[in-house]
């Protein structure tokens, strides 16, 4: 994970030319939503109903919606609520899940039994299924998205990172630091989970492009962040009722959402290579 | 006696790996615990490290008394107090006993970190002063490799810093040599021998390899299907072998000079603990068989300094 120089570190980082452009893209993306009120040529909710459905053009890019509101700006600050909902979500859940997965892993026996059957339980749903269930208990509203999205990846992150530390507490390096005096402490924060970790930040990587995907869907059934927030998902359900008169209001959101996944697909790809401390051993 | 085992006898569910193990090593002197693969060997080890519990066994009856403190009867907290401080063990595998993702300075640091209360600019002092005295060439540099960088000898060298780094006085290197090239093997050796003569550790230096045994050790223990069948110093042992096993052992060293084909190997297999001979366990592969030795195991009988368990020395005639 950590080389002795770091420009070697990036260099291993980006290892194709693709998911180093797909790292520029994600980065402007971010700093487009973290400067949206900045970089955005409108605010988000101002209507004008004199210009509604406008096709794109020199004063608004993205043309404008059925209120008269900049599609480009909405762009913009649509980006800030899905991307920070995804990317908490799936902090949440990966952080959730190498807690249980570890303790279960390390403890076995009925702690893990336990755990993982309660865990296990959210894997009869389809992520949708399970979301959306989650919303409508908890009320539509980006929270609730949030915490929707957590539980529907949680499962994932739980399983992967108990196998990872089964495999583990089996190796010699293990037993020889327990022979070192080391406690169940010291082996889980500095032996096991360093060595756990790398597959798991790299599936965390590739669930943050599903759970944009996933917060748009809810947001495009009306469960996602209220109006009149912007949300990729919310202005593409406002759009497809005028697809045909003012295609560009669900057009670009959609654009955007497929880039982003595309991008953090791609970019996520090359950090799978960069982290697979096991095969640059190999290869060396 | 720096470390005495005596009468012990461990348990997995209803096996019983190891019955009947005496042995003994004081300060400055080093034991060698000789036998073929699953004879006990690292077995003895892990119940002196107090790791039994840890892989799903216990000691069943006999004591492991290591400076006048009874290691049975003390509890897993003040074990792990002791491994790593004054009992240390240097695992067999340097390939797969380095921690993959840190950086091989800091594992040795955190040994002397957890049994020396250093601060981290002491331990990485003293780790580069450890790494220096394993003649690791450039210290300061290879403390901030990872393993994987490192040739198999070096790694050893690090596994055995790492040993060293919570100041044991008796220290348990088992099998350290087996995954090494000989060149290799014949340095990490003599390391290993001058440390217990220069600063007076006690060694226990578990092999399979007779040669090892005999250019290093003070007195040997030679292990059987979880017994110690013959025990006593080094020369005696080799010029005059008593127990069967012993003697052929001896005879499957390769020597120079050796006419083509004659290197011996002992016939058959080391029985398993599940489906262990009646009587003696070596009878089956035994070139001297006595009647007795299908019905009686032969109880160990100690004369002059040394002890064997076999029939054939019963009356101490040969």
């Amino acid at each position: 994970m950590k080389g002795p120089n770091p420009r070697k570190f990036l260099l291993v980082l980006t290892p194709t030319p693709l998911s180093a452009l797909s790292g520029i893209a994600l980065l402007v993306l971010i700093l487009l939503a973290v400067f949206a009120p900045w970089v955005s040529p409108y605010p988000y909710d101002v209507q004008n109903l004199s210009i509604a459905n406008q096709a794109p053009s020199a004063l608004h890019w993205f043309g404008t919606d059925d209120f008269g509101r900049d599609v480009l700006s909405r762009v913009i600050f649509g980006a800030r609520t899905s991307l920070s909902v995804s990317l908490i979500s799936i902090s949440l859940s990966l952080f959730g899940g190498v807690i249980i997965g570890a303790f279960c892993g390390y403890l076995g026996g009925w702690v893990d039994r336990l755990g993982m059957s309660i865990v296990d339980l959210t894997w009869f749903f389809p992520e949708i299924l399970l979301a959306l269930l989650i919303v409508a208990i908890l009320g539509p509203g980006s929270e609730s998205t949030i915490i929707a999205i957590a539980i529907a990846y949680l499962a994932q992150f739980t399983r992967l990172t108990r196998t990872q530390i089964i495999t583990l507490k089996r190796q010699t390096f293990v037993e020889a630091s327990l022979s070192m005096g080391a406690g169940p402490l010291h082996i889980m924060m500095r032996r096991l989970l360093p060595n756990a970790i790398a597959p798991v930040i790299v599936v965390a990587m590739l669930s943050t492009g599903n759970a944009i995907l996933l917060e748009a869907t809810l947001g495009f059934f009306g469960m996602g962040a209220q109006p009149p927030i912007p949300s990729w998902g919310g202005m593409m359900s406002t759009g497809s009722s005028q697809l045909f008169n003012a295609p560009w209001v669900i057009v670009w959101p959609g654009i955007f959402v497929a880039l982003s996944v595309i991008f953090i697909n791609l970019f996520g790809d090359g950090i799978l290579r960069a982290l697979d401390v096991k095969a640059r051993m190999r290869t060396q | 006696m720096l470390l005495s085992v005596e009468d012990l006898k461990i348990g997995f569910g209803l096996l019983e790996p190891l019955v009947g193990v005496d042995l003994g090593v004081d300060a400055g002197e080093i034991l060698g615990l000789v036998g073929e693969s699953g004879s006990g060997k690292s077995m003895t080890a892990m119940s002196i490290m107090g790791m039994l519990p840890l892989m799903g066994g216990r000691i069943k009856q006999g004591r492991i008394v290591f400076d006048g403190l009874d290691l049975t009867t003390i509890n897993e907290g003040s074990y792990r107090k002791l491994r790593g401080g004054r009992i240390a063990l240097i695992t067999q595998n340097p390939m797969t006993s380095l921690d993959p993702v840190v950086r091989v300075g800091r594992q040795i640091d955190q040994a002397s970190q957890l049994h020396l209360g250093l601060d981290r600019k002491e331990a990485k002092s003293r780790t580069i002063d450890l790494m220096d005295r394993m003649r690791i060439p450039s210290p300061q540099h290879a403390y901030d490799l990872f393993p994987h960088q490192l040739s198999g000898g070096l790694r050893q060298r690090i596994v055995i810093a790492m040993a060293l780094a919570g100041d044991p006085d008796l220290l348990i290197a088992d099998e350290p040599t087996t995954a090494l090239d000989v060149t290799v093997q014949a340095q990490i050796i003599q390391l290993l021998v001058e440390l217990v003569r220069d600063r007076g550790l006690g060694l226990i230096l578990i092999t399979h390899d007779m040669g090892v045994i005999a250019q290093t050790c003070d007195r040997v223990a030679v292990m059987y299907c979880g017994r110690v069948v013959e025990y006593g110093p080094v020369a005696r042992l080799f010029d005059d072998p008593r127990h069967p096993y012993t003697r052929a052992l001896i005879s499957c060293i390769p020597q120079l000079g050796m006419a083509p084909g004659t290197l011996t190997g002992i016939p058959g297999m080391v029985p398993s603990s599940q489906n262990l001979p009646k009587g003696c366990r070596f009878h089956p592969r035994c070139d001297s068989v006595l009647d007795n030795c299908r019905l009686r195991e032969p109880p160990m009988k100690t004369e002059d300094g040394r002890s064997v368990a076999c029939f054939l020395h019963e009356g101490g005639q040969r």
